[in-house]
């Protein structure tokens, strides 16, 4: 369904792992140049800007420009340092905003 | 099955003429219907990055070398850097040579993320290179460069 947002987080990592996060929205990311099947032009809608946040601080960022295939998916990696919440928040051209989040369990030693 | 004729598209010389001449005035009106170039490209990625020199090697690309959809087309982009605080890559740029507009999408990362590499989907209307340029803390900027072919129908831009 258009806007739906998914995040993957590890549920459990040690302090200090990298971990890969895994992000995908169901967006159509209309470019504006595309015309319907009646020949008229499908006006441009695209979810342009994603930021994670893990506790209010800023951890990776994104711009989306046309380029960027429909239902964008993204993967990227991060350090574990605490126990927290990942935020996941994408931001159409219009200001419309979509998000997602994942809890993690940062431990101090492997187990 | 109904044979297949062209002989209601016969055209004149006079035609065929006027026809090519008005599909030329037609792209020299909306730019946007035609291709990027090479030089759009690397224009994009100075007004980017802010560098005028780019150096070559450290950003690795992985694509297909022929796809069949140009719409969904993956590509990891993996940069070397330790990721230290004093070291790191700080931005990540990907444009496509030969699309319709040559950008494709930013990455800004900073000395928490570990590691220096994505994964994500990209649209390439026609066969070209891949351009990707990674800035480094210090202010130097490396790019990485992959042609692709796209299956002739499998245009991904709309």
């Amino acid at each position: 369904m258009m806007g739906t947002a998914q995040a993957k987080v590890p549920t459990r990592a040690t302090q200090g792992e990298v971990i890969q996060i895994k992000t995908k929205l169901y967006h159509p990311m209309e470019t504006g140049w595309r015309k319907d099947a009646n020949g008229n032009e499908v006006p441009r809608k695209r979810a342009h800007v994603f930021v994670c946040r893990f506790k209010g601080r800023e951890v990776f960022r994104a711009n989306f420009h046309t380029g960027v295939s429909a239902d964008p998916y993204l993967s990227f990696y991060t350090k574990a340092i605490e126990s927290g919440v990942y935020e996941f928040t994408w931001t159409e051209d219009d200001g419309t905003e979509f998000s997602a989040s994942a809890p993690i369990t940062v431990v101090s030693v492997a187990q | 099955m109904r044979e297949l004729s062209l002989d209601h598209i016969r055209l004149t010389r006079r035609q065929v003429l006027a026809a090519g001449g008005s599909a030329l005035a037609i792209l020299a009106f909306f730019p946007r219907l035609a291709f990027a170039t090479p030089k759009d490209a690397m224009a994009t990625l100075t007004e980017w990055t802010g560098a005028e020199t780019f150096e070559k090697g450290r950003v690795h690309l992985s694509l297909p070398t022929y796809t069949e959809r140009g719409s969904f087309v993956r590509i990891n982009v993996a940069v070397d850097s330790p990721m230290t605080k004093t070291d790191y890559v700080k931005e990540i740029h990907i444009v496509a040579e030969r699309n319709t507009v040559p950008e494709v999408a930013s990455y800004f990362l900073g000395p928490d993320s570990g590691r220096a590499e994505i994964n994500t989907r990209i649209r390439l209307r026609r066969s070209q290179a891949i351009v990707v340029a990674a800035v480094m803390n210090d202010g130097a900027v490396f790019i990485g460069k992959t042609r692709v072919r796209v299956a002739k129908s499998g245009g991904g831009c709309g």
